[in-house]
């Protein structure tokens, strides 16, 4: 069921196929690089990969951090502690179709909350549609700088969503590293950032390392939420969005197939290097 | 925090300054590092929680709000946070009741997500329960690369995936059943579940089932009597993870059912809801609430024995 549709994808990938002449089609192998040509020289594809390596890059950098962060200061017990840990991972079991609804509400110009403290309080001119604007100028200290609006937003709403994560695996860890190691440091006279950059941080290297490899091929597939908050508009289409547009929009099926091989072939190109050059424990897949 | 910013104590002060009076008074011990940045630290950590907790918390909370609140209240006042005028519940009515009484028929979409959320956490267990206790258990040929083969499928897209099962439900018509949906999501879980199950099974020492083969049970009695019943914690884990994901799903809902109203789980009929103009936005959180809620109840319910489901064996490292 898994090894099957993969390998039929890439037969698809080089057949003619529409969902209009899937009936006549399927079966008729005769194989072609249409597809290919049609996916790669398309325009709209290049910053589509563009836009898919940033969010994937910047996405999983943010969400490992804020969840290393979570995870510290949650790691000694204190009163409410569960009910923190419960929380913070909220972001993650809620259904995806309603946390974006929500945000997407809470950004939206006429109505959201964060335009409207935006106006009221903090004296913005006017409502900024935070989903709908491809570039945004900020003015900061008398600069004027321009910023892609929409990626931005789409990306800290991606490290809101899957910090937690991050977070539930590297606190796990946490719990589980020996104590006598800080202690030791401690009683050396390591002061308590010292010992996180040289104690800690070395020891949560692994975790940290298999969370970069999963939360980056994750990202660099999502789908749903960037679908969900922008549809792909305003610079956010990612390549799974424009895979989705070939299989629904256009109806081109052998379009959509090469282009999520693309896809796929791209990300192990990616991670081929990763474990290649930053990496020498591969064996840290089996701990998850 | 560099390292210069900080008084590091006595050793760098400059002695000569005041050689003679130092000897004299001793009571009051330098501000040291240690204790600067254990002091900052622990404040710094407690604005640290507070943030993540209104970050968190606060869409839920302004889910519910909008949810309760009119649509031209909301449009009047965008940034009231606190909902005491018009607070009502008309609008989860509205979500609630049947198309032909006027309202979105969520009562069927919710069904039909409970169905199938439900049905796939019974085929994926019986699957991967069967499965991980093979891998766990059994010699057989290409062991070691069939758990390789499952890793795998994190790998891939599930819109690679999505494209042929599309194409062959199609063909033989299951696409728009609930049935085909279902199958969909198990043939995407198992290998996630085989893989925490069998960790599991690993775990549980052999030599209790070799006693029970001694006394005369067969493989199957085995797996009842001893394995499965040691195995609870994991399977109860195991089925939460699963429903979590059924009922949540939303991208091969869309492909497969969206043109089959009657059969649309919730997080479907939501974002159809959302395409149209004419639906306030206080209807669509409305909805939203009735999407979330069995998820988070489910979860907190059952927090501690997910997050150590989730994250059994991560703590090797």
């Amino acid at each position: 069921m898994v090894v099957l549709p993969i390998l039929w994808t890439v037969v698809i990938a080089f057949q003619d196929l529409r969902l209009r002449n899937l009936r006549t089609r399927l079966f008729d192998f005769q194989f072609t690089l249409d597809n290919f040509e049609t996916v790669l020289t398309s325009p709209g594809f290049l910053s589509a990969l563009r836009v898919t390596l940033i969010y994937s890059i910047v996405g999983t950098a943010l969400s490992i951090a804020l969840g290393l962060v979570a995870a510290l200061v949650v790691r000694k017990p204190f009163r409410g502690r569960t009910f923190v840990r419960a929380s913070m991972l909220l972001p993650y079991v809620a259904p995806v179709v309603a946390v974006t609804f929500v945000w997407q509400i809470m950004l939206s110009p006429e109505l959201g909350v964060v335009n409207a403290v935006g106006t009221d309080v903090l004296g913005w001119s006017e409502a900024i549609p935070f989903l709908e604007q491809r570039n945004g100028t900020l003015n900061l200290f008398g600069f004027s700088l321009g910023v892609p609006t929409a990626l931005i937003v789409v990306i800290l709403y991606q490290a809101w969503r899957y910090f937690p994560f991050s977070f539930l695996f590297i606190l796990a860890r946490l719990q589980a590293l020996p104590g006598e190691l800080d202690e030791a440091a401690r009683v050396d006279g390591a002061t308590p950032l010292q010992r996180f950059w040289r104690i800690t941080l070395p020891q949560l290297q692994g975790v940290i390392a298999l969370l970069t490899v999963l939360r980056f091929i994750w990202t660099f597939n999502e789908f749903d939420d960037i679908y969900l908050l922008t549809q792909g508009g305003a610079g956010t289409e990612v390549v799974s969005v424009r895979v989705f547009n070939y299989l629904t929009g256009r109806g081109d099926i052998g379009a959509a197939a090469a282009l999520s091989l693309v896809l796929a072939l791209l990300l192990v190109v990616l991670l081929f290097f990763y474990f290649r050059f930053f990496v020498g424990r591969v064996d840290e897949a089996d701990a998850i | 925090m560099s390292r210069t910013d900080v008084d590091t104590g006595v050793a760098d002060r400059p002695q000569a300054a005041e050689p003679a009076r130092r000897p004299a008074r001793r009571p009051r011990p330098p501000l040291s590092r240690e204790i600067v940045e254990t002091r900052i630290l622990g404040v710094l950590k407690w604005i640290t929680i507070a943030f993540f907790l209104v970050a968190t918390l606060f869409p839920f909370y302004y889910m519910v709000e909008l949810s309760i609140r009119s649509i031209e209240d909301v449009a009047l006042d965008p940034g009231a946070l606190w909902p005491p005028r018009g607070a009502s519940l008309s609008a989860f009515g509205e979500v609630l009741r049947s198309v032909e009484d006027g309202g979105q028929g969520f009562l069927v979409f919710l069904r039909n997500s409970g169905l199938v959320a439900l049905a796939s956490v019974a085929v994926t267990l019986v699957v991967s329960i069967l499965g991980a206790y093979a891998i766990a258990r059994l010699q057989f040929f290409g062991r070691r690369q069939v758990h390789f083969l499952f890793l795998a499928v994190y790998l891939f897209p599930a819109i690679l995936l999505a494209i042929p099962l599309f194409v062959f439900f199609t063909r033989i018509g299951l696409r728009g059943s609930l049935f085909g949906l279902v199958l969909v999501y198990v043939s995407q879980i198992v290998p996630v579940t085989i893989h925490m199950l069998r960790n599991y099974f690993e775990s549980i020492p052999e030599g209790l089932e070799e006693a029970a083969a001694l006394d005369g049970a067969g493989r199957l009695t085995i797996i009842r009597r001893i394995s499965l019943p040691l195995a609870m914690p994991a399977i109860m884990a195991t089925s939460l993870f699963v429903f979590m994901i059924a009922w949540n799903e939303f991208l091969f809902a869309l492909l497969f059912l969206v043109e089959n109203r009657e059969n649309w789980t919730v997080s479907l009929g939501l974002s159809q809801l959302a395409g149209s103009v004419e639906v306030a936005k206080t209807t669509l959180m409305a909805g939203s609430v009735i999407l979330t809620v069995p998820i988070i109840v489910l979860f907190f319910a059952t927090e501690r024995l997910l997050v150590e489901g989730l994250t059994a064996g991560a703590e090797k490292g």
